[in-house]
């Protein structure tokens, strides 16, 4: 006879078989029963987080730096609620996660039960797919395809709700062998036409670039990348989501284009004849005003999504693929060119390309008044603790700070709340990371508006052995809203001073949460503390990094604007044409 | 251009998929003119005719990002001449000992039926696409229209093939 179980035994093997390591939780009522088995699984280790949102980060971090599939769990109604903006933040920049969520008895849904509350529906717009299980027999198959989806083709958030009764229920467990999903076929291959047309366009461009994006990264296709501009000579530019995905301070890399790109990332889109956009959306804060974007360039899109392709910019060249395959397939086919005697010369442009790197490097003022320059702290930040870490980030100015003056040369060291943007993601992501990369010095760059949204994670990090570094950037403010009133609100800034130079201190925060915390406010002092830091292993650590409120994050191109309205400085716009 | 756009989706009949559909238009900013539902050939397949106006563009992205959804299968767009397109109405028209004929003499020149009779109403039934439906509800709009109930549109291509004749199992 097949060995009878409950669903919450099944529950716990498919997680299991499906290979999971780690799960970021916090049980309740509905969810209790698969809290009963998960205590004896040998396999998986469940880290009790204090705040939902922190498990569903955690998830997040732990996927882009391990580049498995992350798994968080809640309970019903508002512990499943409080899962949603990690999962929107998931959706919005791909991050392949699973959400494990309890409901209340399938007697009692739609009954207005208490914690109820229907996240199958709420979150059908933030997840790649869901799914509502109520009969103990589906979940192992609910998990296999759960996990099948959110890692394959463009990863993606999927949740999975469970009713208590179905825990509860008897059933046996089947693992299924392989995922068959009628309306689920990612195309990975590209087209080999439309490679061959676009090596064509390739090699007869005048001013090409490869505009690449976090897909790069997810489909671990740094290396081919890397092989593809050394053969072409192409410029690269990677965008928010791609740092790391081609080493900073290679020739060939302008940096991250958009709203805060260097000047070069964004004229060389701006005056490129050809667009080589691989694993990337177009979004609004690289392309600026669209009708203005790269407008004598023809492009080529690569994506795993065909639905990308041709969204916001009309295609030449649409190849629908796996960024790997379509990388590999691209070089090979450029190579054919080449031997068939193609010669394409790129000299004039990257004489262009580099008189805008010379003339317009990125780089900051250091304030009058002796106070510290956030842009100096992530500068030795970056410089002590190495390319071989991985750093978090939230949003806001903390984060573009850090993509811009980070020196990075591997792909998944970077973390970061892109799309969505989502404040509080650093702290969480960082332990997630952590946790996924014990080996890996892990930071999380932090403003201290983030911070104060999910900083109680500490409490979990210092509890579970997860000893990750917090570089706070504290000016005080809600420091990218503050630079907005300053640039568009005449000074006026409402609601953005946090008063956090005094309250909370945060070194007695950190130290409450059993962590060490420092403090630093002046340049003198930044390289020792930091220092200071690396040498703690045994625990977390929070530099409160005390500095200037009216640091401003610089190029910048106003909302809405064209990108060829870049100013580099306040009130300092490029001159664009050369004169030669 | 702004165009009328008949899309026939294939899905698989599993709870919230219409939630799924009609969540992905609104959210996208794509309007649905109407929508029509119901299992196929097929167990476990249901067929919507959705009809959306868009422009050209748009209606790309609404056929890919429908294409993303797990429970949707197969897509088709339908083209005004190379299909078939019918739409029901059951519609209430006012009627008197005077109007009564000439309302029997439109019914009967749509080629509709008269489906239920009361003293001072006829309640007719038609079906058509769009056009006959609206020229016939117009020459019956003096006699007085008390009450209009309409389906969405269904439609089906002309000529042999099916939308789901190849396995879709397999596909």
């Amino acid at each position: 006879m097949t060995e009878q179980i409950t669903g919450s035994e099944s529950l716990v093997r498919a997680l299991e078989h499906a290979g999971v390591e780690v799960v970021f939780g916090i049980p309740g009522g509905a969810i209790l029963p698969a809290y009963d088995p998960i205590m004896d699984s040998t396999q998986i280790r469940h880290i009790l987080v204090r705040h939902e949102q922190g498990a569903g980060h955690a998830a997040e971090g732990y996927a882009t730096a391990t580049g498995k599939v992350g798994v968080c769990m809640a309970t019903s109604g508002p512990g499943a609620t409080n899962l949603v903006t990690a999962i929107a933040d998931a959706y919005m920049d791909s991050v392949p996660i699973v959400a494990i969520t309890g409901q209340v008895p399938s007697a009692a849904i739609g009954t207005d039960a208490f914690q109820e509350a229907d996240i199958r529906g709420i979150t059908m717009p933030v997840t790649k797919h869901n799914y509502l299980i109520t009969d103990p027999d589906e979940i192992p198959q609910a998990i296999a395809e759960a996990f099948h989806v959110a890692a394959t083709g463009r990863p993606g958030p999927v949740l999975v709700d469970i009713s208590k009764d179905a825990l509860q229920g008897m059933t046996t467990f089947r693992w299924p062998g392989q995922v068959q999903l009628p309306g689920y076929k990612p195309t990975t291959t590209p087209h080999a036409r439309q490679v061959r047309q676009a090596a064509k366009m390739i090699v007869a461009a005048e001013r090409p670039v490869l505009y690449v994006g976090g897909g790069v990264v997810k489909a671990d296709a740094a290396e081919d990348l890397y092989r593809l501009a050394e053969l072409t000579g192409i410029p690269v530019v990677t965008t928010l989501m791609a740092r790391g995905a081609f080493p900073d301070g290679h020739r060939q890399n302008l940096g991250m284009p958009g709203m805060h790109g260097t000047v070069a990332a964004v004229g060389a889109l701006q005056q490129a004849d050809l667009l080589i956009a691989v694993g990337t959306r177009f979004d609004d804060r690289v392309t600026g005003k669209l009708s203005s974007f790269a407008p004598s360039a023809r492009v080529i899109h690569a994506d795993i999504d065909p639905a990308e392709i041709g969204k916001n910019k009309p295609v030449d060249v649409p190849i629908v693929g796996d960024a790997k395959a379509s990388i590999i397939a691209l070089t090979d086919a450029i190579q054919a060119q080449l031997d068939s005697g193609a010669q394409p010369d790129y000299t004039d442009w990257w004489r262009t390309i580099d008189h805008w790197t010379g003339t317009y490097p990125l780089g900051y003022d250091v304030p009058d008044d002796g106070s510290l320059s956030p842009q100096y702290v992530i500068e030795r930040l970056s410089a002590i603790a190495g390319p071989e870490a991985i750093y978090a980030a939230g949003v806001g100015q903390h984060q573009m700070w850090s993509a811009q003056f980070i020196d990075f040369q591997h792909p998944r060291t970077w973390l970061n709340s892109g799309g969505a943007g989502t404040m509080g993601y650093a702290v969480p992501a960082a332990m997630g990371a952590k946790v996924g990369r014990p080996d890996a010095t892990v930071w999380a760059v932090d403003g201290d508006g983030c911070f104060q949204m999910t900083n109680q994670e500490l409490a979990t990090c210092t509890i579970n052995d997860i000893p990750i570094k917090v570089a706070l950037i504290n000016n005080g403010a809600l420091g990218m809203v503050r630079q907005w009133q300053t640039l568009f609100y005449n000074e006026r800034y409402s609601n953005t001073d946090l008063n956090t130079h005094m309250f909370p201190d945060f070194v007695k925060l950190a130290e409450a949460y059993g962590c060490v915390g420092l403090r630093c406010d002046t340049a003198a002092d930044v390289d020792a503390v930091i220092e200071k830091a690396m040498a703690v292993t045994d625990r977390p650590v929070v530099i409160d990094f005390q500095v200037h409120k009216d640091a401003m994050v610089w190029p910048m191109v106003a909302a809405g604007a064209s990108n060829d309205d870049i100013q580099h400085a306040r009130d300092m716009a490029p001159q664009w044409a050369r004169e030669d | 251009m702004r165009n009328r756009h008949t899309l026939s989706v294939l899905v698989e009949d599993v709870p919230g998929v219409l939630a799924r559909i009609a969540g992905l238009f609104s959210r996208r900013g794509f309007n649905i003119e109407s929508l029509a539902v119901g299992p196929t050939e097929q167990a476990g397949v249901s067929r919507m005719t959705i009809v959306v106006s868009v422009e050209d563009l748009p209606r790309e992205q609404v056929t890919k990002q429908l294409n993303k959804l797990v429970n949707v299968l197969k897509i088709i767009e339908l083209d005004d001449e190379q299909s078939v397109q019918r739409e029901l109405i059951l519609v209430k028209v006012a009627a008197t000992r005077d109007t009564r004929s000439h309302i029997l003499e439109t019914v009967q020149l749509f080629r509709a039926k008269v489906v239920d009779v009361a003293p001072d109403a006829v309640t007719i039934e038609a079906t058509g696409n769009t056009g006959k439906l609206q020229a016939m509800l117009k020459v019956l709009e003096p006699f007085g229209i008390k009450e209009l109930v309409q389906s969405g549109a269904v439609a089906v291509s002309r000529g042999t093939k099916g939308m789901t004749d190849r396995n879709l199992r397999s596909a």
